[in-house]
């Protein structure tokens, strides 16, 4: 340690930093094994490749421009601006200010379930998407996929037409013909017209349905999609003999035990704010909750846990049983569990059972049905019930038949040649049907009139005659419902951007009258018939489970007629609302029983107004349902796919989901939390398999810089991150692709997780060809996992993983503490101040001084973040090749560090977003030729764009490498999409440019000019930058540090925080909370974490005390 | 071994050190004065427009405000240029079937905006925002000069980047009176003592010119 009567030189220094070497945390396997290749690779400002020039140049034409653009260098600056000219409207809209962005209130849906947002629109055009902060799905944060779909409105890839046949036509032609056929079908009341959609949760689109039953009363509507929620649906049924919408209170759990379900990558960001609402260690919340996960693979609610319990998929029902009869579900008793497993489940349980009512068990999309029924069970006898778990009303018509059942008597149907006229209104079912359903192309051509919906021509759209594009939901006037069933108002940002129509729009043209209308007349008038002004419609399927049943029973795939229709179902009442937590006040309520018509139209309009402004009608969640769970069900055997050496669980991809944003290249080169791999999917499979299999090892003793040979498994090879190919077998079929594997820390033994997503044929020109399909071998009786065999193939491929690039080498960059220990000695976390220390000058910081926290205690990966600083500077994607060479623009990312001893079954992972620290003695600001990169008035370490001629001096300089250089010309300056996606607030950079975060710079300037304009200071809290608006989590703050009552200020001096690489003496202005565990001292598994020797105070007595709290 | 260079060329290697010093310095001053003259920067010159628009007949003989027609110059970046609606106020009675005023005419029948030159083109990277300007006490002249003398506008400063910096550095003698932001005539002598106490504390209130000439001031 540094002190006053050290002599300090550049030596000690050096010791001191070399001292602090300890592998507390590693990143990835490589780094744990400290391969040869990884040590060279991080010797190197960027890896092997990043400096290269790219091999389409040679090197003789390269001196030939390069001579050319020196001896034009001089006149660059003589240029004379090209003339523009100023174009102003003919008529002016009132709001409509040139220059003054408006936020519009809409949502966005991901498997039915909406997500309120806000998004920011500029002259017209929609650039960036915030949450909305009334919504309860929301809260005013975002998750990854909402912050990407930006991106996707404006893809020049969406189709842009109605085509028919491959050929462009009109909508007027469809019309026409389309309706010439629906004739066709009134006959025999439309037998042969199906309906295929994806979840639908929307009022008004099942309304529209319901019309279309009334008058083709046995045509069929069917809802698919891959990621759904059946076997939850199925539990439900097992449980309650209805379905029901699980409602789960996490702001209120002490105790949170997960199935297999990854709450922090769900899309559900209320959940995860709720969570770390209950993880904060604040004054008010000194008792943070614990997290156990028992998982089939390493997810990101796995790496939060503060236990987590990693288990064969065909286990899971056994370790759900086991927590059952733990808890006291009578019947309940588990096989086949480890004597280990059956230790911690049995500490867990006790621990449960010290917050009854106070704890939540919760099951996976991906878990199987009797988990899900388990878990119920489970809830029911902790207490939970009524309290931290409510059950509310299905979300979606129909949902007491799985969505797989509604397929399957598709298929038979098509089979059976008694489908005409099949009608596919979004999603992409050839692709990613299970393969024993598959909607081929066999099947699809029994049919003889087929039509898609779609934003792009993808699979699907190749074997249907027609297909109209479909239009973004910012572009749509729509609804549907939140996660308790909230409904939320989907409102266009802009014109369509091509001749796009609506589903509502598509839907109502098979309307026997009325048909041709635009989507806003479409939903205003059915909430002008819904009466909002009493009371918000409840969700129109059933008011009791008794009534459920008998629906049940008669609907054969059906859409119900009027008599159950959410008009009538307005008059139930009003006094049932599960949860209410935007601040918006309802309209005055009147009476139920009075009718719709009787409200005046202006009353309406009033309403109507209302609830698109905000967003979402208030007090509409589902109404709760009283059910208690029966355990009849145990008593029926759980068939479990059998045979096969290995387990392959199949997941959602956690960027591109199931496919649907594979053309989006902000996701796919997002790096997926935990691998950090971009831009494809792998197979993962833990160490010791890998060993077994003899995968990802290296054999070829040339391609060494050193070391010996076969020492590591790794996933590296000569700087470059390479994996081998397998073929994988899934219960008898083959996946067409080779799989490349990926050696994955936490991954169970014997156990092969697979990702959807990828292996699209007709995605565009970013996600086609991409990676391989999982849909090849999915299949429908066994969704989530099976058995199969894995051949390992002698070939390889590289895969773009950014986890190894912009290494810190294990310095004192991440603190993790065990909350008792750090409540104990809040001390712990100590860093001595070297800021006198320095040879540069102190700034005077008189104004504002800006600085930020991280909070690690509340991240949890997420990546919401990094999207959203993407979105907002205006940062490019450079491609599959580009991250190879380690070249990726985000501005912020999120290390991932894994700890402990044992890479089979480590610790953690903890999450540490990187972003510019705002150094107060930056290091790349004294190295910068051309004074490129300078200190601002406010603490701002500015980057100038404009003077940057590229040396990467201070990049080289930077210790937490979060420059990023333009290599090449990464921006589209052609494509006018991307033109109008830009955030105008930001310069766009070129080639040949450094760039970094600036802390959101623009935020800052536009926030300080409304506080000069207003003649007061800046608000806490009025600058949000955009990782912080984005964070669901609220692991951000910024504020001014000169203002003590900020919230920054006080995060700086909350005695987590601390300074990372704070031996250099750079003084980040950027500083970090550390993270806490909150461990069971009673579990098998509990492990003191190590209090670092560099976090002992100095003073020896003070030392003492950390060893003792040690103990 | 005979001598390569005469005598003689040991002037010749002094002279051309000096010329080449002398040429050096010529060849800057000449670079800066070309780099700030009005070919490059568009300074003077007056651009033709698709309606001959009189700045100097609409606002310094009749006395519009400016704020009539660029309305936003208070509240956002942009001062805001009037939609063709604005022009049609009062041109549907005022010389409503005159001929020059026929594209203005054109624009509102067809709904077809009028396309203007733009004259004070700032580089994009440069923000620049007008309603901070017009509040903290910057007139309109500051930047536009005499602007309700123009018949046709042109560009009086060289917008260039020093430019901006000679008033960032040091602002007060930039600042006038509210009641005289609007007013491009103006002149700071013309001041009356109270609203040389106005302007006193409108100084006091401004940024520091380190703030002012911070980079991010300007550029993101």
């Amino acid at each position: 340690m540094p002190s006053k009567d050290n002599n300090e030189n550049f030596a000690s220094l050096r010791e001191q930093i070399l001292a602090q070497n300890g592998k507390d945390y590693w990143r990835s396997v490589e780094e744990y094994v400290d391969a040869p290749e990884f040590a060279d690779f991080v010797k190197r400002e960027y890896p092997s490749h990043a400096e290269e020039w790219d091999s389409s140049l040679s090197r003789r034409n390269f001196l030939k421009v390069m001579g050319a653009s020196l001896a034009l260098a001089g006149l660059s600056g003589c240029v004379i601006q090209p003339a523009e000219k100023i174009i102003p409207y003919v008529r002016q809209d009132e709001q409509l200010l040139p220059g003054k962005p408006l936020f519009f209130a809409t949502a966005m849906t991901v498997g039915g379930i909406a997500n309120g947002l806000l998004a920011k629109s500029y002259d017209g055009r929609p650039i960036k998407i915030e949450g909305n902060p009334q919504h309860p799905g929301s809260l005013g944060s975002t998750d990854v996929l909402s912050q990407a779909a930006l991106l996707q409105m404006y893809d020049p890839d969406r189709s842009q037409e109605v085509t028919f046949r491959g050929d462009p036509t009109t909508w007027q032609n469809f019309m026409t013909q389309i309706r010439a056929t629906v004739e066709g079908n009134r006959a025999d009341g439309g037998a042969g017209v199906r309906f295929l959609t994806e979840t639908v949760t929307s009022p008004t689109l099942t309304a529209q349905f319901r019309q279309l039953a009334a008058e083709l009363p046995n045509s069929r509507w069917i809802q698919y999609e891959p990621l759904n929620n059946d076997s939850a649906t199925m539990g439900a049924r097992m449980a309650f003999g209805a379905p029901v919408n699980t409602v789960y209170r996490y702001d209120l759990a002490e105790r949170i035990v997960t199935l297999d379900n990854d709450i922090f990558s769900g899309f559900n960001v209320r959940y995860m704010k709720d969570f770390a609402k209950k993880r904060a260690l604040t004054e008010a919340n000194q008792e943070i909750n614990r997290l156990y996960a028992v998982e089939t693979t390493m997810s990101l609610t796995g790496a939060k846990a503060d236990h987590r319990l990693a288990i064969k998929p065909s286990q899971l029902s056994e370790v759900a049983k086991a927590i059952a009869a733990a808890v006291g579900v009578s019947g309940a008793a588990a096989t086949g569990l480890s004597g280990e497993a059956t230790q911690w489940i049995n500490s867990m349980a006790r621990d449960l059972q010290a917050f009854r009512g106070r704890s939540i068990v919760s099951a996976g999309s991906s878990a199987s049905p009797t988990v899900h029924a388990l878990a119920h069970a489970i809830n029911g006898a902790l207490g939970n019930v009524g309290q931290t778990v409510l059950y509310t009303e299905p979300l979606s018509p129909f949902a007491e038949k799985t969505q797989v059942e509604q397929l399957r008597e598709l298929i038979a149907d098509i089979d059976a040649g008694r489908v005409k006229m099949l009608v596919i209104l979004g999603g992409n079912p050839v692709y990613n049907t299970p393969v024993d359903l598959k909607l081929n192309a066999d099947r699809l051509n029994k049919i003889q009139t087929r039509v898609h919906l779609g934003m792009y021509a993808d699979e699907t759209a190749e074997h249907c005659q027609w297909h109209i594009s479909q239009k973004h939901f910012l572009e749509t006037w729509s609804d549907a419902r939140a996660f308790d069933g909230t409904i939320s108002i989907v409102q266009p940002l802009i014109d369509p951007l091509y001749e796009s129509k609506s589903i509502h729009e598509v839907v109502q043209v098979l309307f026997r009258e009325n048909y041709d209308k635009k989507d806003y007349d479409i939903v205003r008038e059915f909430w002008q018939g819904q009466n909002i002004n009493t009371a918000a419609p409840r969700n129109p399927a059933t008011a009791t489970a008794a009534a459920t049943a008998a629906s049940q029973s008669s609907a054969a795939g059906a859409a119900p007629t009027t008599a159950n229709s959410a008009s009538a179902a307005t008059t139930t009442g009003n006094n049932s609302t599960v949860q209410q937590n935007s601040g918006a006040a309802a309209t005055v309520a009147t009476p139920a029983s009075t009718n719709s018509s009787a409200a005046s139209s202006n009353a309406f309009e009033d309403t109507w107004r209302k609830i698109v402004h905000d967003g979402f009608v208030p007090n509409s969640a589902a109404a709760t349902r009283n059910v208690s769970a029966t355990t009849a069900f145990l008593s029926q055997p759980e068939v479990k796919p059998t045979g096969g050496e290995l387990e392959i669980s199949i997941k959602a991809d956690p960027t591109v989901y199931d496919g649907r944003f594979a053309n989006n290249g902000w996701l796919q080169e997002l790096p997926k939390p935990l691998t950090k791999i971009t831009w494809d999917n792998v197979a993962l499979i833990s160490p010791r398999t890998a060993e077994k299999y003899q995968l990802n090892r290296d054999r070829q003793y040339n391609e060494y810089t050193g070391g010996e040979e076969g020492t590591s498994f790794v996933n590296t090879k000569g700087g470059n991150l390479f994996s081998d190919l397998v073929k994988l077998n899934f219960q008898g079929t083959e996946i067409q692709k080779d799989v490349p594997i990926w050696i994955a820390p936490g991954q169970p033994d014997d156990v092969v997780t697979i990702f959807t997503g990828y292996g699209r044929t007709r995605a565009g020109r970013v996600g086609t060809g991409l990676g391989y399909n999982a849909f090849d071998v999915y299949r429908s009786d066994m969704p989530s996992y099976g058995t199969g065999k894995l051949s390992k193939l002698e070939t390889q491929t590289t895969i773009a993983s950014t986890q190894t690039h912009f290494n810190m080498e294990g310095r004192d960059i991440l603190r993790v503490f065990d909350v008792d220990v750090f409540k104990a000695n809040p001390q712990m976390g100590h860093q001595p101040d070297h800021y006198d220390e320095s040879m540069y000058p102190r700034f005077n910081y008189n104004g504002n001084k800006w600085g930020m926290t991280v909070d690690l205690n509340n991240c949890v990966g997420c990546n919401a973040c990094v999207i959203a600083c993407q979105s907002e500077n205006n940062i490019p994607v450079v491609g599959k090749e580009q991250i190879e060479r380690s070249r990726e623009m985000h501005w912020l990312r999120i290390d991932t560090y894994f700890s402990g001893d044992d890479i089979n079954n480590p610790k953690g992972p903890h999450f540490q977003p990187m972003l510019c620290q705002h150094c107060e003695q930056a290091p790349c600001e004294p190295v910068c030729p051309v004074h490129a990169t300078v200190h601002s008035a406010e603490g701002l370490n500015d980057m100038v764009y404009n003077r940057c001629v590229g040396t990467r001096y201070c990049s080289n300089n930077c210790p937490y490498k979060v420059r990023r250089f333009n290599f090449l010309l990464y921006q589209d300056w052609e494509t006018p999409q991307y033109k109008l996606m830009r955030n105008p607030e930001v310069s766009v950079r070129s080639r040949g440019v450094m760039e970094k975060c600036t802390f959101c710079t623009q935020r800052i300037a536009a926030a300080r000019i409304e506080a000069e304009k207003d003649k007061r200071d800046i608000r806490d809290g009025e600058i949000l930058t955009a990782c912080q608006a984005a964070c669901p989590t609220d692991v951000f703050t910024f504020g001014d540090l000169n203002d003590p009552n900020s919230l920054v200020s006080k995060h700086k001096n909350n005695q987590r925080s601390y300074a990372v690489l704070n031996e250099l003496n750079t003084q980040p202005r950027t500083t970090y909370l550390a993270s806490l565990k909150n461990q069971n001292k009673e579990m098998p598994d509990y492990k003191a974490l190590e209090v670092p020797k560099t976090h002992t105070p100095e003073t020896k007595t003070e030392a003492g005390e950390t060893t003792e709290a040690e103990h | 071994m005979a001598q390569f260079f005469h005598k003689s060329a040991n002037n010749i290697a002094r002279i051309s050190m000096v010329a080449v010093v002398i040429l050096a310095g010529v060849a800057g001053y000449v670079y800066t004065q070309v780099a700030r003259s009005s070919y490059l920067t568009g300074r003077f010159i007056e651009k033709q427009q698709p309606v001959q628009f009189s700045h100097k007949h609409h606002s310094g003989d009749d006395g519009i405000d400016c704020r009539y027609c660029h309305s936003t110059v208070e509240t956002t970046a942009s001062a805001g240029m009037p939609p063709t609606q604005t022009c049609m106020n009062c041109h549907n009675q005022l010389w409503a079937d005159s001929p020059y005023l026929e594209p203005v005419r054109a624009s509102f029948r067809e709904n077809k905006p009028i396309e203007w030159e733009r004259v004070h083109d700032l580089p994009e990277y440069a923000y620049f925002n007008h309603s901070i300007h017009v509040n903290k006490g910057v007139g309109c002249a500051s930047c536009h000069g005499d602007i309700s003398n123009m018949p046709a506008v042109y560009q009086a400063n060289t917008l260039q980047m020093e430019w901006c910096l000679s008033c960032h550095r040091d602002p007060a003698p930039n600042i006038r009176p509210a009641a005289e932001i609007y007013n491009t005539s103006w002149s700071p002598s013309e001041m009356t003592p109270e609203q040389k106490v106005e302007v006193d504390e409108k100084i006091k209130n401004l940024r520091s010119s380190e703030m002012l000439t911070s980079c991010s001031t300007c550029h993101r």
